[in-house]
């Protein structure tokens, strides 16, 4: 069986600073990944390099069987590998709804239509609301973007990838500014999407981490230090000496 | 507003209908044939830089495209129009036609580069494209007449009947039409998925990538929208003169359609009518007691506008008409 998603000898510098150095990861089909590290380890910039928004050096990356790695951001999209942000990076004065149902318009190909109202889009706007309450956003999807909730406003990022039908989901810290008491809320949400969905997710919080993945994936310095299951990755001494041994975690 | 928060329908539906108040401004464009027969010349330009400036609306207001060289495609259409009456082709609705599609095709080239660049560089860039026009026009004298403009302009009566008379009320009811069919399709183009696109790009060009748009598509797609009903004024000013000058390729128009938009609310459709109203009464008005400092004053109402009113005029309005119960999106 081929791997939802893998990469081969991935590689990017910034000048002299190495982000990505040989990056071989290989997703089988459904699995929840933790990716984690130390700050600066290139997390996000991994994400950047497999969503296509950062072009990488040297490598490869396969979605499925097929290459992505000449194909834009937009493109990668489509082919069902999505990705949500750290920070929001959503439609400020948009409602959540329009946000959503814009996604859905994208992922149709309906979205270049002009000469027709958009409330006759009657299944694209259903769809959208479906999510949004699946999402438990359905009483707040008539509000401006920018007037929500900031937790509210992390379940849009993640409305915003479902929309997209994606094979393929990577959260770049999907928490992030959530108070702790609310994560493992959104957690739960996370947890309950499709088992055919397979998932990579930053996190810092290691009690969610060791809760919510089934495999994890260890970062310092643009490299992968190390690979495994949760139990394996709790007893690893290089991981206790490099990240859980060297920075003290709140 | 009374919106049933569990109703997506309506959600999405919701300012899509025509107010109340819409009905009354668009018959209250009448009213100058019966109120001010005089300045019904006035009134005629008025709607065609009132139609420059909705064209201008659709790619700044919605999709965030900032242009200091808009006027390349009024100029455009104007010289089409005026051009093609002078070789002998002077039925006045074809003109149009020709001159939209002129503009469109200019448009649609240019479109590749400006859907390639956002901010600092697309000033740049359309700045340079406007200059480029104007001198191409001023340097192509035996074409368009350069600096003396364009003469012998002969427009054919509309639908073989109506005369464009001196007292210009075939050319305000021809440019009001023309004003209020482009609006239409503004309108139903803002409001279709398409729209909703644009809103996403102007919202935020970052995202759009991350849920598979492609946004340089629909920018492409609206510039050259946005060209087409551009030259599609610049044509209505040419046959309703009878003249085109080099000024309608000028740095100042550009400018003057920008500053129009942003005082009267960029991104609601009717900023750009009603800004081009008190721009353009003001400037008459102004211009008759002191021709030469007539722009202090527009100076001023610009920074008092952009501070007091951050969404221009009809921003400052629309949140007293929201109390009314009518909306101008």
């Amino acid at each position: 069986m081929s791997s939802a998603l893998s990469t081969k000898g991935l590689q990017k510098r910034f000048g002299s600073l190495v982000v990505a150095q040989d990056i071989a990861i290989e997703l089988p089909h459904g699995v929840r990944y933790a990716l984690i590290g130390p700050n600066g380890a290139g997390k996000t910039t991994l994400i950047n390099l497999l969503t296509g928004m950062v072009r990488p050096d040297a490598g490869s990356i396969l979605l499925g069987d097929a290459d992505i790695t000449a194909l834009s951001a937009q493109t990668r999209v489509k082919r069902g590998l999505v990705r949500t942000f750290q920070i929001n990076t959503l439609f400020p004065q948009l409602n959540a709804l329009e946000s959503v149902t814009l996604a859905v318009l994208e992922r149709e190909g309906t979205s270049g239509i002009w000469w027709r109202r958009l409330p006759v889009h009657r299944d694209a706007i259903d769809e959208a609301f479906g999510i949004l309450r699946s999402l438990g956003l359905a009483d707040q999807c008539h509000r401006p973007t920018r007037e929500m909730a900031y937790g509210e406003q992390r379940l849009v990022e993640i409305a915003l990838a479902l929309a997209t039908k994606p094979r393929v989901l990577l959260l770049d810290e999907p928490a992030a500014g959530v108070p702790k008491e609310e994560s493992a809320g959104l957690f739960t949400a996370i947890a309950g999407l499709s088992d055919a969905l397979t998932i990579l997710f930053i996190e810092h919080d290691m009690d969610v981490v060791f809760r919510f993945a089934s495999r994890i994936i260890v970062m310092v310095s643009g490299r992968i230090l190390v690979e495994g299951t949760p139990a394996e990755i709790a007893v690893d001494p290089r991981v206790r000496e490099v990240y859980l041994g060297g920075v003290q975690h709140d | 507003m009374s919106i049933q928060a569990n109703n997506p329908h309506q959600i999405l539906s919701a300012g899509l209908g025509w107010t109340r108040l819409e009905i009354i401004f668009w018959l209250a464009l009448l009213l100058p044939f019966v109120l001010t027969p005089s300045y019904l010349s006035l009134a005629s330009q008025i709607a065609i830089t009132a139609l420059f400036a909705v064209s201008l609306d659709l790619i700044l207001g919605y999709a965030g495209i900032v242009s200091m060289g808009h006027a390349a495609f009024f100029g455009l259409g104007a010289y089409t129009a005026g051009l093609i009456s002078k070789a002998g082709w002077g039925e006045p609705l074809t003109g149009l036609v020709i001159a939209a599609a002129l503009a469109a095709l200019v448009g649609y080239g240019m479109s590749f580069i400006i859907a390639r660049f956002r901010h600092l560089a697309l000033i740049m860039i359309t700045l340079g494209l406007g200059l480029l026009l104007h001198e191409a026009a001023n340097s192509a004298s035996w074409l368009t007449g350069g600096a003396d403009g364009l003469q012998g302009v002969k427009i054919r009566p509309l639908f073989e009947t109506f005369k464009f008379d001196l007292y210009g009320t075939t050319a305000y009811a021809y440019s009001l039409a023309g004003l209020f069919l482009m609006f239409l399709i503004a309108r139903r183009l803002i409001h279709s998925p398409f729209g909703l696109a644009l809103r996403g790009i102007r919202e935020n060009w970052t995202r759009m990538p991350a849920i598979g748009a492609d946004s340089q598509a629909h920018i492409r797609k609206i510039y050259t929208v946005s060209a087409a009903i551009a030259g599609v004024a610049g044509a209505l000013l040419a046959q309703t003169t009878e003249t085109v000058s080099l000024e309608v390729l000028s740095f100042q128009r550009s400018a003057d359609v920008l500053v129009i938009l942003i005082l009267g609310g960029a991104g609601r459709l009717y900023g750009g009518i009603i800004g081009a109203i008190i721009y353009m009464v003001a400037r008459d008005q102004f211009s008759g007691v002191n021709p030469q400092y007539w722009y202090f004053w527009i100076g001023l109402l610009l920074i008092a506008v952009v501070i007091l009113l951050p969404n221009g005029i009809l921003g400052g309005l629309s949140r007293l008409t929201v109390r009314w119960g009518g909306t101008w999106r």
